[in-house]
């Protein structure tokens, strides 16, 4: 069972939103981490291309800079980049960065909202704790054991990472089908869905075990058994693969292409 | 076709678009107030129409995507709409002239337990290097050493090696990351932050000790006089947060530690932000004036002093007290009632 956040509005309402766990929170980190080492390689690679040499004849030689100089040219742009990537985009993007946005998840309060400025700089600023002694082991250890799964920037500053859906317009659609159709328990539904919207990320023999299991799961039968070829010896997997895809979205009203 | 499945049918049909609409209009909506009184009731509309087809789709599809995506856009429409007004120049403002020298005050005690700390471990330095000379290799490095036994400081001829704007900017980034530890690491129940104003002070008495056995000690005051007062009070400053930081875990009193923690951490924090912007000004001029040699004592004196009394006056709120102080705050709410005063004015005269 996933872990949530529930809030009750000042107009009564109740709302619950799903809390990442440290896996979502690791795999945003990671692709952000990612994401500055690129753009300090690239840097490095720049200035190796302006300043190769050092002579005159070099790309920016013409700005007669000095070795101190150069050397704070190379390094102090990395440096802010590494350092203010995550506040300042935090800032910007309301909570969010390119890695979370991957993951699928964004920082709230503990009332749900998008933090401001002042808790963004706290959770940024105890980064100098988490990160202790190597590779984030303090923050890790401190997400692992407590029940919203923070480190302790978030704990300092109340906020929290939580799941951010996408749904798109199609998924929307098929989700009203489905309720219409009432043929599947709500909870299949949303298994249907997930299914469907993975399908084309996930491995053949993965889709096909993932499919299969689903359609035993409801009480349907499994394609192989009606694809043409029965009797002449198994189904290719591309044959099993193509006829789940189109009993899955047979079940969920929609179009197999589309998926 | 069953009555209610049709009514179903149509109500998700029609209350789709309404929903996908709903989403452009908060696309950006966060970053700027609504242009118009028509734009912000259509807001509230659609906030009012979301709670409604929530509170619906719980009862006819429990556990239905659909349901999960509703929550999510009721969040965001509600954040839009019931989202504070926006004031980042007055907010700013308010930190400085109000928060920042009222959380000073409160934190008098503190501020000055820590800076005796420190000056107690200067001393305890001091005496560790005057006793026992062999210990000056625990706070200098090698380099500095040497020189020193030359007959030199590691500071003098330092515009000779790097430029004052590139050795202003690696000693800002060193302050701040000094300051900043020294705070972040009060977590650890204050022990953190305890270790670095007492390794801190210690290096600084164990140095003026060590170079004051080759009566290098003067010139190491006369390069620390210009930046010191400042530098040194922003860290003890920090040193302060960081303990109140371990003191909300320690004695959280009636909450629970992670509230104290928080409140400790807001309110040390809005502290720094007052005091860490003077790390700026300090790594400036320790990195033009400080390795100078063209400057006197007297200057570098008036300097130091002049700049720590600047510091110290904002800190405790005496720089804004003849105008501000109360009055500020008083204006402040002035100018809300006023604001608000338009907006029923505006709404009234819509209703009308």
């Amino acid at each position: 069972m996933t872990d949530s956040l529930h809030l009750t509005t000042a107009d009564g309402t109740d709302v619950a939103l799903e809390v990442a766990g440290v896996g979502s929170r690791s795999y945003a980190f990671i692709v952000d981490w990612h994401i500055r080492i690129l753009f300090v390689l690239a840097w490095l690679a720049v200035m190796l291309l302006a300043f190769g040499t050092g002579n005159s004849d070099s790309l920016f030689g013409w700005l007669r800079l000095d070795a101190a100089r150069r050397a704070y040219l190379l390094l102090l742009p990395p440096a802010l980049v590494y350092f203010l990537y995550h506040p300042v985009l935090e800032v910007l993007m309301h909570g969010r960065t390119p890695g979370k946005r991957l993951a699928g998840v964004r920082i709230v309060t503990t009332d749900g909202r998008t933090p401001g400025l002042g808790p963004l700089l706290i959770r940024n600023l105890l980064r100098l704790v988490d990160c202790l002694p190597v590779f984030y082991l303090v923050g890790l250890s401190v997400a692992l054991a407590t029940s919203r799964h923070v480190r302790i920037g978030d704990l300092a500053a109340g906020t929290l990472l939580v799941h951010e859906y996408k749904v798109s317009t199609e998924s929307l659609q098929t989700a009203a089908r489905l309720v219409l159709s009432r043929s599947l328990l709500p909870e299949d539904q949303a298994l249907l869905l997930d299914l469907l919207e993975r399908w084309g990320s996930l491995r053949r023999e993965v889709r096909i075990d993932l499919g299969s299991r689903f359609l035993a799961k409801v009480g349907e039968a499994v394609p192989q058994d009606q694809v043409p070829g029965r009797g002449q010896g198994r189904p290719s997997p591309a044959t099993l693969d193509k006829a789940l895809l189109a009993r899955l979205s047979e079940l969920a009203g929609r179009e197999p292409h589309r998926t | 076709m069953d009555p209610s499945r049709h009514a179903i049918e149509r109500w998700l049909q029609t209350r789709t678009r309404h929903w996908q609409s709903l989403e452009q209009k908060l696309q950006g909506q966060l970053d700027r107030p609504a242009e118009s009184t028509e734009e912000l009731m259509a807001l509230v509309d659609g906030l009012r129409g979301i709670a409604r087809d929530l509170s619906l789709a719980r009862e006819v599809m429990p556990g239905n995507r659909i349901v999960a995506y509703l929550e999510q856009l009721y969040v965001r429409a509600h954040e839009v709409v019931h989202r504070p007004a926006r004031r980042p120049g007055q907010d700013l403002k308010k930190i400085f002239t109000i928060d920042g020298p009222r959380i000073a005050r409160e934190m008098r005690g503190t501020i000055l337990a820590t800076s005796a700390l420190f000056l107690g471990c200067v001393l305890i330095g001091w005496l560790l290097v005057e006793v026992h000379p062999e210990l000056a290799a625990l706070f200098a490095s090698a380099e500095m050493i040497d020189q020193t036994q030359q007959g030199t400081l590691w500071t003098e001829g330092l515009l000779n090696i790097l430029p004052s704007s590139v050795l202003a900017i690696g000693i800002i980034a060193n302050n701040l990351t000094v300051t900043f530890f020294a705070f972040a690491l009060g977590t650890f129940f204050g022990l953190g932050t305890l270790y670095i104003i007492s390794l801190n002070g210690l290096m600084l008495g164990g140095v003026f000790a060590f170079t004051g056995h080759y009566g290098l000690d003067g010139r190491l005051l006369d390069f620390i006089l210009p930046h010191g007062v400042v530098e040194l009070s922003v860290i003890c400053l920090a040193g302060a947060a960081g303990v109140r930081l371990g003191e909300a875990l320690m004695r959280p009193g009636s909450r629970t530690r992670v509230e104290a923690f928080q409140t400790a951490v807001s309110r040390a924090g809005t502290l720094l932000l007052v005091a860490a912007p003077f790390l700026v000004g300090a790594g400036l001029i320790e990195g033009y004036i400080s390795p100078d040699p063209t400057y006197s004592r007297g200057g570098r004196l008036v300097i130091g002093l002049g700049y720590g009394l600047v510091f110290w006056l904002v800190v405790s709120g005496l720089a804004f007290r003849s105008r501000s102080g109360v009055d500020f705050a008083l204006r402040l709410e002035r100018s809300r009632g006023w604001c608000f005063s338009i907006l029923i004015k505006q709404l009234t005269a819509n209703k009308r």
